[in-house]
């Protein structure tokens, strides 16, 4: 008999799981799996899934995807997001809860991962495939098909997060795996190879948008539009990026390193033979501490974009804003000590960072006034996106507060690892990060479907997600000064603690009921879309994507225009007499711009250039063939299975030489077509 | 058309540049981490005893060659020469190969000793940031054998002109993190 091991590695039947809650996620899994598989077959949608969306490098539908990926990780997150609170409120004293120790440490794992990587990262990617381009006068990315390779990459990384629950297990090191815990001598399983491979191979294409979108932004904006004339969102997109580039390479390297140790069994990280397990530490929130501003500054440009749009006034302070978003830049990469100051550093070490990180606290606190001097005397519609604006200050300035409280060593030595850690950094996120990405997702959904979401349910979902986010995080901040630490998946009754966990869960179920009603949102918008078709400028937008039509067609622009100062599209309606002056009252007047009228802007828009041919990059399945590459790479060097790593390898490095071979990658669009195609939406 | 094909050159350019600002962050990541271990020698040896200075000498001489020919190379694109481009790039690539040859025979003969990266940090550190060196080697390699084929095939278009652009800057970008190579790691051990 043959050794099967040199053919499966380290896998054998026991990888499945056997424990009854992880089992029934994977059945669950397969059944949702499935059951997309069959409406794909049902409805015959194979071809047009294929032709529109996989194999496109078009950056609205990458963008789409991003989204739509993230979207079903966010309720994977969310889910375990509610296990880790029902296990805290009930298990206490003699009842050990619903899940076995290992178990609960996968699931705050995971779900710190996942939400992070696969959720928060991804829709940011998203959002910026679907606008930015659109913001600049531009007809698509420096590299389209690198983008699509980014994407790809990503998705290989989720895909291998979710395969952990179906074969093997996840880490139970928590979301960044600190050493010696996540070394092979304390963690011999593949949980933690399964979390390095899954961040590795996203990062890779983490750090190629990265790239992409700073040559973008740099090379091909429209004439005129200068970096003091690009929009606010672009900017933060531009310093986001600027950030990725500098930190994932970090990441890369910490990584490897760690799976170095693990798999080849050297010395970086662990406690004998020299290893040096702060290096690890420093490494990773190096890295670390500029992720969390790669995530929030673009959600402060969405917030930027919506704030003026729907208080109908210019934005105040661009400058100070462009500043303090470069400063928030630069402060990001010296303060990552802050996240253990219980290291030992000494003071005059922990001083500088507990400083440093106050003063980020100064920039953040310019943009929260730039945004609220521009709501002042302005005509404030209250829609949805303004609802998660107002939301986001009230929470993120609370947050703030606490994370100026947590900058001084003095009080983080107390508080630090406690569940008021915990609190702190999810009222940022979420507040932060998620509210910008909703109200962002809202703001332009309209541009890429041609209609609008429902608002009844855009502000219901708003008031769920806000009050559970108080009700589920408040006792949190008591709980951490109470002396709860995180992680905790058992605790003594005598600590008084369990009120306060059973409240936080009761957060988590309003939250969970925030979700559905956007997935409710979601299905009420498609089924009324006829009543809500949004027209090229539903909101009276200023920047230039509301100048082309909605859904925005595939070429952008059909001509490119020229920018003659900020907030551009606004000042062609201007030059065109629309009558600003008077400014809707409500959200569907708003929308209601003569069709002639929005031909007159878009005519001053362009200037008086002519159509002019374009050449667009042409569809093609190679994207996604390396991330299947990719994902059998790291699938490979998860289960040690020796001969799938090389093989892997050899075809992801045929795919990039076959692709240079490919000489026909442009679709060729003449001017008569594209003019055909512009007179057509007027 | 000439002008589009400038800007098209220029991103492309541009874009490498940022990757190899990147690529400078990872290394830099794993430089500071040799700094830190490399004194942790554990019970294995330290450089000194293990690296030999003419050997790296034979290896730091034949990658700086390498980049020289390299430069000749793209020379002779600039004068339309294709003949001569593709000679300069087979020496490039014998040369590159030759010091991944000698990388790895130095590797095989320091784990035959006893002394490989299981042995103690310093040689984890060192082994990791002088292999991601090779690896970046190796990687292109076969990045010069598929431009020379291209070059081979359809001579100097635009695209190719563009990719050549790219790979010198890689090239003369190895050569400087080598450098850094040989001075923080071989030498300073040596003369530690």
């Amino acid at each position: 008999m043959i050794d099967m091991s040199l053919i499966f590695g380290k896998l054998t039947l026991d990888a499945i799981p056997h424990d009854p809650v992880a089992l029934g996620g994977v059945i669950f899994m397969l059944i949702m799996g499935a059951l997309t598989v069959c409406a794909l077959t049902y409805f015959k949608l194979w071809k047009w899934l294929w032709d529109e969306y996989l194999t496109s490098l078009d950056p609205k539908k990458i963008g789409v995807m991003y989204i739509a990926v993230a979207v079903v990780m966010l309720l994977r997150g969310l889910v375990d997001a509610s296990m880790i609170r029902l296990q805290q409120a009930i298990s206490v004293g003699n009842d050990p809860g619903y899940l076995a120790p290992e178990h609960f440490q996968q699931i705050f794992s995971a779900h710190g991962t996942i939400m992070i990587f696969f959720v928060a990262m991804p829709i940011m990617f998203g959002l910026i495939n679907l606008v930015m381009p659109l913001q600049i006068g531009a007809r698509d990315v420096a590299f389209p098909f690198l983008n699509s390779v980014s994407f790809y990459l990503f998705v290989a990384g989720a895909a291998l997060v979710n395969l952990s629950l179906v074969l093997g297990e996840f880490s139970t090191a928590g979301w960044l795996s600190y050493p010696p815990l996540s070394e092979l001598q304390f963690s011999p399983g593949v949980g933690v190879d399964y979390w390095i491979w899954a961040l590795q191979i996203g990062g890779f294409g983490s750090l190629f948008s990265g790239i992409n979108f700073i040559a973008t932004i740099i090379k091909m904006r429209a004439p005129g539009m200068t970096l003091m004339r690009m929009p606010i969102f672009t900017w933060t997109v531009l310093t986001s990026m600027i950030l990725v580039v500098f930190a994932f390479p970090i990441l890369t390297a910490t990584l490897a390193m760690l799976a170095a140790d693990r798999t080849l069994g050297m010395h970086f990280f662990t406690t004998d033979f020299g290893g040096n397990v702060m290096m690890y530490v420093n490494l990773i929130w190096a890295w670390g501490h500029p992720e969390v501003y790669i995530l929030v500054l673009p959600g402060f440009g969405v917030f930027s974009e919506i704030v003026p749009v729907f208080s109908q006034k210019r934005l105040f302070g661009y400058t100070s804003m462009v500043l303090a978003t470069c400063a928030i830049t630069f402060f990001s990469f010296i303060v990552w000590v802050h996240h253990f100051f219980t290291m030992g550093a000494g003071a005059a070490v922990n001083a500088f960072f507990g400083i440093m990180t106050m003063i980020i606290a100064i920039p953040t606190g310019v943009k929260i006034f730039n945004w609220l001097f521009t709501m002042f005397r302005g005509r404030v519609v209250f829609s949805s996106m303004m609802h998660w604006f107002l939301g986001f200050v009230a929470s993120f300035t609370l947050g703030g507060m606490s994370g100026v409280l947590l900058s001084i060593p003095a009080a983080d030595f107390e508080l630090h690892n406690s569940l008021f850690l915990v609190a702190h950094f999810h009222n940022m996120i979420i507040s932060g990060v998620l509210f910008g990405y909703f109200a962002g997702i809202a703001y332009w959904f309209p541009k890429i479907f041609g209609f609008k979401l429902n608002e009844t349910w855009g502000i219901r979902a708003f008031w769920c997600w806000i009050i559970g986010f108080f009700v589920a995080f408040i006792p949190l901040y008591i709980l951490g000064i109470m002396g709860a630490t995180r992680r905790l998946d058992h605790y003594d009754p005598s600590l008084g603690w369990q009120p306060l966990f059973i409240v936080a869960g009761v957060g988590v179920c309003i939250l969970i009921l925030g979700a559905m009603c956007q997935v409710i949102q979601i299905y009420v918008s498609i089924r009324d879309r006829k009543e809500n078709i949004a027209g090229p400028d539903p909101w009276n937008g200023r920047t230039l994507e509301w100048s082309v039509p909605s859904p925005a067609p595939f070429y952008n622009f059909a001509r490119i225009p020229t920018v003659f100062g900020r907030d551009a599209y606004w000042n062609m309606k201007q030059a065109a007499g629309i009558k600003l002056e008077a400014p809707a009252r409500t959200l569907r007047d708003a929308a209601l711009f003569e069709r002639s009228e929005f031909a007159g802007a878009r005519n001053v828009l362009a200037g008086a250039q002519p159509y002019e041919d374009i050449e667009l990059p042409k569809n093609t399945p190679f994207g996604l063939y390396l991330g299947a590459a990719s994902f059998l790479f790291g699938f490979g060097v998860i289960w040690h299975m020796y001969w799938l790593v090389p093989l892997a390898l050899v075809i992801g490095i045929g795919l990039v030489i076959a692709r240079t071979f490919d000489e026909d990658t442009e679709e060729h669009f003449g001017a008569a077509e594209i003019e055909r195609l512009d007179k057509a939406y007027i | 058309m000439n002008e589009n094909t400038n800007a098209m050159k220029d991103k492309y350019v541009f874009g490498f540049w940022l990757y190899i600002m990147s690529d400078c962050l990872l290394f830099a990541s794993l430089f500071a981490t040799f700094a830190v271990l490399q004194n942790n020698v554990a019970e294995g040896p330290a450089g000194g005893d293990i690296f030999s200075l003419p050997f790296v000498l034979l290896e730091t001489l034949i990658l700086l060659t390498s980049s020289f020919t390299m430069g000749l190379a793209i020379l002779s694109m600039y004068r339309k020469d294709r003949r001569q481009s593709l000679g300069w790039l087979t020496a490039t690539a014998v040369l590159g190969a030759s010091f991944i040859v000698l990388e790895l025979s130095e590797f095989i003969r320091f784990i035959a000793e006893g002394n490989g990266p299981q042995t103690s940090a310093f040689l984890s550190s060192s082994f990791t940031l002088v292999g991601t060196h090779g690896l970046h080697v190796a990687f292109g390699l076969v990045w010069m054998v598929t431009l020379m084929l291209h070059i081979y095939h359809k001579g100097f278009t635009p695209k190719n002109e563009r990719v050549f652009t790219n790979l010198v800057l890689f090239w003369h970008f190895l050569d400087i993190i080598w450098i850094f190579i040989f001075s923080f790691v071989y030498l300073m051990q040596i003369t530690a």
